[in-house]
């Protein structure tokens, strides 16, 4: 019997148990200052009372970590047990008896108080902490009045009170961009090295030195906290009771007085957090302990790169212009939407109706790309829709869709708790995914094992505590092989789950799937000369994957970013459905999408042949659910892929677009196609935040809102789909779904959706795995993962527990097809591309904050020996040329990569790396093969002609006349 | 799109299909060209068949009269 319930979603619910929740299900009963409390067996006393809702006097001890014991301040009396236990560290047990107060206990919490206080500098009124401060609760709390100790030494003072350096002072290392370490006031209770242990799992802290000599300390001697390994996640200050780590931004600004929680607009880990304001003046993102994906954990990108929002770069008023030579012209929204309609429907009167369209983003709400698409569809009559999903997970569509029978990954992101066996294949977690590297790092530090299959050394292989038990770093371009290895290992080795395949997948057709993955020619000895992975190493890494357990498969765009992405992606389902790794925890196919909200871009209907929620377009029953409600008729015939678009731009049968939120020019593959494809155009709206390097050939800019100046949601890569609130007004004026409004409204639409909620209201209305979502319903939930219906009614953090969506789950047979894109005398070598930790994509909002100072340019990472017989020598700068195009960044030289094999990443627009990069492209999807490129590199005498040109031309481009009055 | 752009895509699509267990692999390519392409691009294949085809493989060639509704 529980006699008090403690609502856990109190006020923005931040109340600290104290100890982690335990896991158990066998019930304890004991008695807390006289009141029954019940929890399960493991709880400790500490987090009992505070059940009970009573609150034990605690330093050291915090409800994300384990408890430690040190501060002593937590002490209780039990019935029958000597002295006077610590309540964090003491297990409840049936029957105990506790009092949390008494005259004993009391005194012994002052007198460590008393200790703290008599170390620690007394200016409370000008700390940056004031208000926010544990150690001052915690002596108003055991009613601290005046400290006895005249401290001898102490470390908060330069110098002492005869003027001599007191060599226990340490000054504030503000060496990171957005916190501090102020070493006088730290009470070394070790929280913060804990937190970058047990949450963030970098291991950058340590406690040095012992007794009154203790400090914390960030890397090894010398180091500070820029210098250190620190990745600036933000958990050490999120812990630390005291201003010892303390948010820049809060020391300037002073405490927030609310907040509102909302969702990261970075990566598809979709993190809540708490915005913290004062009045609309935002003044820290805090991450939100009930976020169901993150779990009060955060990455420096959600935390602390969100200075773009007030960037002075970004643009508040509409623009238009006739040409791309002239400068641009400020106009009103009024002027600048009427032009747009008149331009749009001009184009579409001289060259046809189907010759504009748009492109949604992955980075605006459910509820705007929901909108944008409505507009193509049924404003402009067509089907030329796409998003950017078309240039990353496209594949993971068409793959999981043919096998399974919905394009969505299969967990949540909890399931990682229960998995024993890992396979990370394309992705690399600690820089892409952060949050979610750290859940997984968690595990594996607990035992589980480990399979990386990345052409580079991923951080993930080999870090503080964790090392992959097989890394298979294969040549880019040979995923399907190698997947197809494991597979014929299993299957060969009758390793499979027969009883998942008879009763969830077709027997006949996994018969013939393995007749044909039994061939000689799919052995991991005869595939390793093309592939570059060892045989026997390959062989032990498919037996640990078919007989250690729980086997989940973690993927990124380095799967679908191939000629054979979607073939790449079924071979990730057959191992999955042959091994019986789905429908429960701890197993699944796991795409990590890359974007915010990929996975909603594509729910909502995006892509040219499909309607929200996956249903085609030559589908006449879905077509007329939609037409009933819009009231127009819908294009039977699928519309224009983004690369499409831009071939039928050059072919001059393609005139205008919109494009909401997307840098395609910086972001997509072959730079002088799509530059070539924009120029063609007549109407080019860019609707962003910034003047990016598309809107250097765009003729309408629309300023666009950030995530922090509307409502909506945000669909993260388990199919969880978030609340992002409204924490201040747009400051261009309008929030991206009432731009698209506006504009179709000019078009004559007679939209009048007043709140995205409604939208909303209209996405569940058409499209079935939505049915039950509405706002009321997420306001009191928090969260939800679709499918949520009323099969479903609390949605579905797993799927395909009982059947798959399909049906049966289908084997597709996945042959192996070498690309086309291949090296040879001239292009002897691969480039492959990826991401880091502190930028983000093509960088537009990060590198408008302080995370440059992790990353200012991007790198060529090249092997000693390729950088050795070409004289390149670690920091020169080096030519990169392919047969699309040539470009100049600088070498870095390390072994992370095989020879043959060079990486950059492509956060900046002056390095221009998609000038390199072809038009090749996956078969099924068009999705570009941004991961395999023939390439020299060569030293450089400086920036190549194209470069010289293209910076020309965009400063041009980005000239702005003064408003006229 | 140039003939070599749309007669490697088609290709591409066809030489996935050629490793299928379907009996109807014509059908398939077929399918699938239907199902993504633009009628825009289907046109510019249709052009690309009158000019007899150049580099189409036997398989992508099949499943482009299919999708088209021209005589094998
Ligand atoms: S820095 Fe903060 S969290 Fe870390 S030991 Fe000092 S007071 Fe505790
Ligand atoms: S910010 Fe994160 S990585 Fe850096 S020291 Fe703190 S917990 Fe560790
Ligand atoms: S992990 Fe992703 S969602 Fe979470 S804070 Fe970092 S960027 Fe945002
Ligand atoms: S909170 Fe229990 S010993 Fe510090």
């Amino acid at each position: 019997m529980k006699d008090f319930i403690l609502p856990t979603r109190m006020a923005n619910g931040d109340i600290d148990m104290g100890t982690p929740r335990s896991k158990s299900t066998t019930m304890v009963t004991l008695k807390i200052d006289g009141f029954d409390v019940t929890v399960p067996e493991g709880t400790s006393v500490m987090r009992a009372s505070a059940e009970a809702g009573i609150q034990v006097p605690k330093l050291c001890a915090s409800d994300n970590l384990e408890a430690f014991g040190s501060c002593r301040l937590c002490v209780v009396e039990i019935e029958g047990r000597r002295g006077t236990p610590a309540s964090c560290t003491t297990p409840v047990m049936d029957g105990m008896i506790v009092k949390t107060q008494s005259s004993k206990v009391k005194k012994i919490r002052k007198g460590v108080m008393e200790l703290y206080i008599s170390d620690h500098p007394l200016d409370c009124l000008t700390c940056a902490a004031n208000g926010d401060c544990e150690l001052q609760d915690m002596a108003g709390m055991v009613g601290l009045r005046d400290v006895r100790y005249e401290a001898v030494a102490n470390h908060f003072e330069a110098r002492n009170s005869s003027g001599d350096v007191n060599t226990q002072f340490i000054p504030k290392d503000d060496s990171n961009p957005y916190f501090t370490y102020d070493p006088a006031k730290c009470i070394v209770c070790s929280r913060c090295v804990r937190a970058c242990e047990e949450v963030q799992g970098t291991f950058a802290l340590t406690i040095t030195g012992s007794g009154f000599d203790s400090r914390v300390s960030a890397g090894a001697g010398g180091d500070d906290f820029m210098s250190s390994d620190c990745v600036s996640c933000g958990a050490c200050v999120q812990a630390c009771p005291t201003a010892t780590l303390q948010e820049k931004s809060v020391i300037e600004m002073g405490t927030p007085e609310r907040s509102v929680i909302t969702t990261c607009a970075y990566c598809g880990v979709g993190c809540s957090f708490k915005a913290e304001l004062n009045g609309d003046e935002l003044v820290r993102m805090t991450p939100y302990k009930h976020g169901e994906a993150n779990r009060g954990h955060s990455c420096v990108k959600g935390r602390f790169a969100w200075g773009y929002a007030n960037h002075n770069d970004r643009i508040l008023n509409p623009m238009i212009r006739d040409k791309i030579t002239d400068p641009w012209r400020e106009v009103s929204w009024d002027e600048a939407i009427n032009y747009t309609a008149t331009k749009l429907r001009d184009l579409q009167s001289k060259h046809g109706v189907k010759s504009i369209g748009g492109i949604t983003s992955s980075r605006c709400t459910n509820e705007e790309t929901y909108l944008v698409q409505k507009m193509i569809r049924s404003t402009f009559g067509n089907n030329n829709t796409d998003t950017c999903a078309r240039v990353c997970h496209s594949p993971t569509g068409y793959g999981l869709k043919t096998t399974f029978g919905t394009s969505a990954g299969t967990q949540n992101f909890d399931s990682v708790e229960e998995t024993d066996v890992v396979i990370i294949i394309g992705a690399n977690p600690t820089d892409g995914h952060p949050v979610f590297a750290s859940r997984l790092k968690k595990r594996l530090r607990a035992g589980a094992k480990l399979i990386v299959i990345d052409p580079r050394r991923t951080d993930i292989v080999k870090s503080a505590h964790i090392e992959a038990q097989h890394h298979l770093p294969l040549l880019p371009g040979t995923n399907v092989a190698v997947l197809s290895s494991i597979a014929h290992v299993i299957v060969t080795e009758g390793l499979m789950d027969e009883d998942f395949i008879r009763t969830r997948c077709d027997w006949d057709e996994f018969a013939h799937y393995a007749e044909f993955i039994s061939d000689p020619r799919h052995s991991p000895e005869a595939t390793a000369m093309l592939t570059g992975v060892d045989a026997t190493e390959l062989r032990a890494a498919a037996k640990l994957f078919a007989t250690g357990g729980n086997g989940s498969i973690y993927y990124g765009l380095g799967v679908t970013e191939h000629s054979q992405g979607s073939t790449t992606v079924m071979a990730i389902a057959n191992l999955a459905m042959m091994t019986g790794n789905l429908g429960k925890n701890g197993v699944g196919v796991n795409p990590l999408r890359g974007q915010n909200n990929v996975q909603g871009a594509c729910d909502m209907g995006s892509f040219p042949h499909e309607l929200p929620g996956y249903r085609h377009v030559s589908d006449d029953a879905t077509r007329e659910v939609f037409e009933a409600i819009w009231g127009t008729t819908i294009d039977p015939e699928p519309g224009l892929r983004i690369p499409n678009m831009l071939d039928a731009a050059v072919d001059g049968t393609f005139k205008g677009i919109y494009i909401q939120g997307e840098d395609i020019l910086q972001s997509d593959p072959d730079t002088k196609h799509v530059k070539a494809g924009l120029e063609a155009m007549e109407c080019v709206i860019v609707h962003d935040l910034f003047l990016n390097e598309t809107a250097n050939y765009a003729h309408v800019f629309l300023p666009g809102s950030t995530f922090l100046e509307k409502d909506g949601t945000f669909t993260n890569a388990e199919r969880r789909i978030n609340r992002v609130r409204k924490v201040m007004a747009p400051k261009n004026g309008y929030a991206d779904w009432e731009v698209t409004m506006l504009l179709a409204n000019a078009m004559d639409s007679g939209w009048t959706y007043t709140h995205p909620s409604q939208i909303m209201d209209e996405i569940a209305a058409t499209t079935p795995g939505f049915a039950n979502v509405n706002y009321e319903m997420l306001e009191t939930r928090g969260s939800v993962q679709w499918p949520c219906n009323d099969d479903k009614p609390d949605g579905s953090p797993i799927m395909h527990i009982d059947g798959f969506a399909r049906g049966k789950g289908q084997f597709i047979i996945t042959e192996y097809v070498a690309t086309d894109e291949k090296t040879g005398p001239r292009f002897p070598l691969l480039l492959t591309t990826g991401r880091i930790l502190s930028q983000y994509n093509v960088g537009a909002q990060t590198r408008r904050t302080e995370n440059s100072q992790w990353h200012e340019e991007d790198l060529l990472e090249i092997h000693p020996h390729d950088a050795e017989v070409r004289g390149i020598r670690d920091g020169q700068y080096v030519r990169l040329a392919s047969r699309a195009g040539e470009t100049q960044l600088r070498a870095t030289i390390t072994d992370r990569v095989s020879t043959g094999v060079v990486y950059t990443t492509f956060h900046h627009p002056d390095t221009q790396a998609n000038v390199i990069t072809t038009d090749y492209s996956d078969w099924a999807t068009n999705c570009p093969e941004y991961k395999v490129t023939a390439v020299q590199v060569a030293l450089s005498n400086g920036p190549s002609e194209w470069q010289e040109e293209y910076n020309e031309q965009a400063e041009q481009s980005r000239r702005i006349l003064p408003a006229a009055e | 799109m140039s003939p070599d752009k749309i007669t490697r895509m088609a290709n591409q699509i066809a030489t996935f299909f050629a490793t299928q267990p379907d009996a109807d692999k014509a059908g398939r390519v077929a399918d699938h060209l239907k199902e993504f392409w633009e009628p825009r691009m289907l046109d510019q294949l249709a052009d690309h068949l009158k000019n007899g085809g150049d580099g189409l493989s036997p398989l992508a060639l099949d499943g482009c009269k299919r999708v088209l509704e021209l005589p094998a």
